[in-house]
């Protein structure tokens, strides 16, 4: 099956966004029409006025035809020599605005389905109206090629969400607790990194195992500030669940009370990207992350199955009582799970910020539902279920951009989750007795 | 620092259409969360579907202002139902999840370039005023006194979203002293009791998602009145502020909701003012005025923890009716 598609290298940074004009406050020029340019029809006769930019890559476009119809009125203009273009329309009203791509120059296009556009007025008589254009060409690219760069990277992303939900789920399979203050040990791993390489400018390399040892001491002094002492109180889940959400919104607002509210770079981040395959292209920080990922997740897989403490941990989630009387210092391998679990979300972080790419204050709010989902879809409080749910979610949020627009494409791993609690609530790997 | 500035634009919250809009949501969190048990975290989806049911039908359809209304009762009235037959088995902090999730389907959906044509994407719509303004009784013109002097479009608002309030709390009022409201409170404390009964527990918590689940859709709706739908408002994090309101006026409370809100925002006008006056007069050195912003967040998660901890039943509630599931 052959798909005609226009060549996406990947993800937005291909698209270079065209920012339009800013519209300067209309002017009644009282000049009649001589004073009209090329690049401005009917703004002379009508109040209501759409304006943009036509840049690629900041190079204004010249000669780039736009043209506006809608409410029986039709006009068209062309860009002059700074790429800008104004047309007044006589309704504040919608209007159909399309960018011809056969004047583009050669090799510049407009991202896909983006060419025509419905404008609307706000609530001012100026709008200025922004085409995205990036470089490329028209090219046939299969539907199983896509397919499988959208299989990489759903399973890099996958691999990555498995480190935080692996923790999560630790959590919850010894507490009970379902952490909402998870996002926020994923945002503070990415946060410390930057901090260690940016502004201590040390070695990447150097500053990555700082952050996640700076993590599992944030999650380290969360359990012994706030979740020990609340345990020992005896508090019930539910309000246990309340104050993990109290601490995410303290934890992500001083986020942004540090950082503010842009978006930084890691180094390294947005390096060029080696084909391996068909239509599979990878960077090399997202090999060294998947490869990384993996290690780390073999590493955490021998650890519960093989030592003593990952053995308390899962029969801690098994029976708490049980293993407290077995002679199993429950207080102290939940301490261990905690560390260990905030490490995981801070090195998922520093992952995730390569992947995105970038870190901002919410970035960990906007994947801890996909963390929920990776937990409840393996089955809640079970691990390997976690990373199971992970790379599950993973390739669903990815390769199902192939049909829905990208930017709902959380929205098919969180109908996952709710089907799944539908049909089968003690999830994948789960068991019957977990059910609520 | 100009005192009688900030106390004058702090009182003006103690009727803004936000803290009238944000009691009427956690109005239905308390009948949900207070009075059912439930564990809603999809108090935002109710909110998005009224005021957005509300816009779209009006700007659209072209239908009356009342009829956006309705719109959106009946939105949320669905939402509630496409929410509850799945998920009302489940346990609480199931139940949790999936209302969280299910509010950010319905944020996603509003927000994507797919509807454009009727959501008008992530610019949000605006411009539907007309109808509900046509029907203002108030003779055009500034009343009022003091920090509240407003026109006749901004009372009107008000008025309007008082009345909505003054209603839904007789309604939750009068249903608490009734059968089903005892019924309700049983299943909140002993669902398995309540079934031993002979009682249809889903069905009595589905009555309950439904009724405060419209009550978030007026809640919605009255946020939209005074200016714009816009998606980005509709967050996981309004949920969670609807929470520290509920808990802190008191869960299972008909004045806890309406009060709790009435603290919230006149704490959180009076930091938005105080705080940026205070940086620009030297006070807080180590802060700029956005961080000062910023602040007000923080101290919103940590009263919240701070409330949970040590006083749960809130201000107005009764330790007795601990609504936790232990």
């Amino acid at each position: 099956m052959q798909i005609a598609l226009r060549a996406r290298k990947r993800r937005s940074r291909f698209m270079v966004l065209v920012f339009a004009a800013l519209c300067a406050a209309f002017a009644l020029s009282l000049v009649p029409l001589s004073a009209a340019t090329a690049d401005e029809v009917g703004t002379d006769e009508y109040d209501f006025i759409f304006s943009g930019n036509v840049k690629n890559d900041g190079v204004p476009l010249e000669d780039v035809l736009i043209s506006v119809s809608g409410n029986g009125y039709e006009a068209e203009v062309e860009t002059d020599a700074e790429g800008k273009w104004r047309i007044g329309v006589p309704e504040k009203d919608t209007y159909e605005i399309t960018l011809d791509e056969s004047t583009l120059p050669d090799g510049v296009i407009v991202a896909e389905g983006s060419a025509t556009t419905e404008v609307e007025f706000g609530l001012t008589s100026n709008k200025s109206v922004n085409f995205f254009l990036g470089e490329g060409v028209r090219v046939t690219v299969s539907f199983w090629d896509q397919l499988a760069d959208r299989a990489v990277n759903g399973l890099n992303f996958g691999l990555m969400l498995a480190l935080a939900a692996i923790g999560a789920s630790l959590v919850f399979g010894t507490t009970g607790l379902s952490n909402f203050a998870h996002a926020e040990f994923v945002t503070f791993g990415a946060i410390a990194a930057m901090v260690f390489s940016t502004y201590l400018s040390m070695p990447i390399l150097i500053a990555i195992p700082l952050a996640v040892i700076l993590s599992g001491a944030l999650g380290f002094v969360l359990d012994l500030g706030l979740f020990r002492p609340l345990r020992r109180r005896g508090i019930g889940i539910v309000q246990l669940m309340i104050v993990s959400i109290g601490l995410s919104l303290a934890l992500r607002y001083t986020f942004q009370y540090f950082i503010g509210g842009g978006t930084y770079q890691l180094p390294g981040a947005g390096a060029a990207e080696i084909n391996l395959f068909g239509a599979v292209s990878l960077t090399v920080t997202d090999m060294v992350s998947m490869v990384v990922s993996v290690v780390v997740l073999l590493a955490v897989a021998y650890w519960l199955q093989r030592t003593r403490v990952g053995k308390a941990t899962r029969a801690i989630s098994d029976n708490a009582s049980l293993a407290a009387a077995s002679g199993i210092d429950v207080d102290r391998v939940i301490r261990i799970v905690w560390i260990l679990a905030a490490a995981l979300a801070g090195l998922s972080g520093i992952l995730w910020a390569y992947f995105r790419p970038g870190i901002k204050w919410d970035m960990g709010a906007g994947i801890l539902l996909l963390i929920f989902a990776a937990i409840t879809l393996g089955g809640l409080g079970t691990a390997f279920g976690a990373l199971v749910g992970s790379l599950v979610v993973g390739m669903i949020v990815e390769v199902s951009t192939l049909w829905i627009p990208s930017d709902l494409k959380y929205v098919g791993a969180l109908i996952v989750l709710i089907l799944v609690l539908l049909v089968r609530p003690q999830g994948i790997l789960g068991r019957r007795e977990r059910i609520g | 620092m100009d005192w009688g500035q900030i106390l004058s634009n702090t009182a003006a919250y103690l009727i803004s259409p936000e803290t009238i809009a944000y009691a009427l949501a956690a109005l239905g969190l308390a009948l949900h969360f207070g009075y059912t048990g439930l564990l809603n975290f999809g108090q935002a989806g109710f909110m998005a579907i009224g005021a957005y049911g509300y816009a779209i039908s009006i700007l659209s359809f072209g239908a009356p202002w009342w009829v956006g209304i309705l719109v959106g009762i009946v939105g949320s009235v669905i939402f509630a139902f496409i929410l509850g037959i799945p998920t009302l088995r489940l346990r609480a902090d199931y139940l949790a999840i999936v209302t969280i999730a299910a509010a950010e389907i319905v944020r996603l959906l509003f927000t994507t370039q797919a509807f454009d044509e009727y959501t008008n994407s992530a610019d949000g719509l605006g411009n539907y005023h007309a109808g509900f303004r046509a029907a203002n009784p108030i003779p055009e013109g500034t009343y009022g006194f003091g920090p509240w002097v407003y026109n006749e479009t901004q009372w009107w608002v008000r008025i309007f979203g008082i009345l909505l309030v003054v209603v839904a709390a007789l309604i939750v009022w009068a249903l608490m002293r009734s059968p089903w409201g005892r019924v309700i409170k049983g299943i909140r404390e002993d669902e398995d009791a309540v079934r031993a009964l002979g009682k249809n527990v889903f069905a009595y918590k589905m009555q309950s998602l439904v009724i405060g689940g419209v009550f978030g859709a007026l809640g919605g709706v009255v946020l939209a009145l005074p200016s714009a739908v816009v998606p980005s408002v509709y967050v996981t994090s309004l949920t969670f502020f609807l929470y520290t309101i509920l808990l802190l006026g008191g869960a299972a409370t008909v004045f806890g909701p309406i009060v709790g809100s009435v603290i919230f925002w006149v704490i959180m006008a009076f930091l938005s003012n105080a705080l940026p006056q205070m940086v620009n007069a030297g006070l807080l050195p180590f802060m700029t005025t956005t961080q000062s912003q910023v602040l007000r967040f923080i101290l919103v998660g940590v009263a919240l923890m701070l409330i949970v901890i040590f006083r749960p039943q809130g201000i107005f509630g009764n330790k007795k009716e601990l609504t936790f599931v232990k």
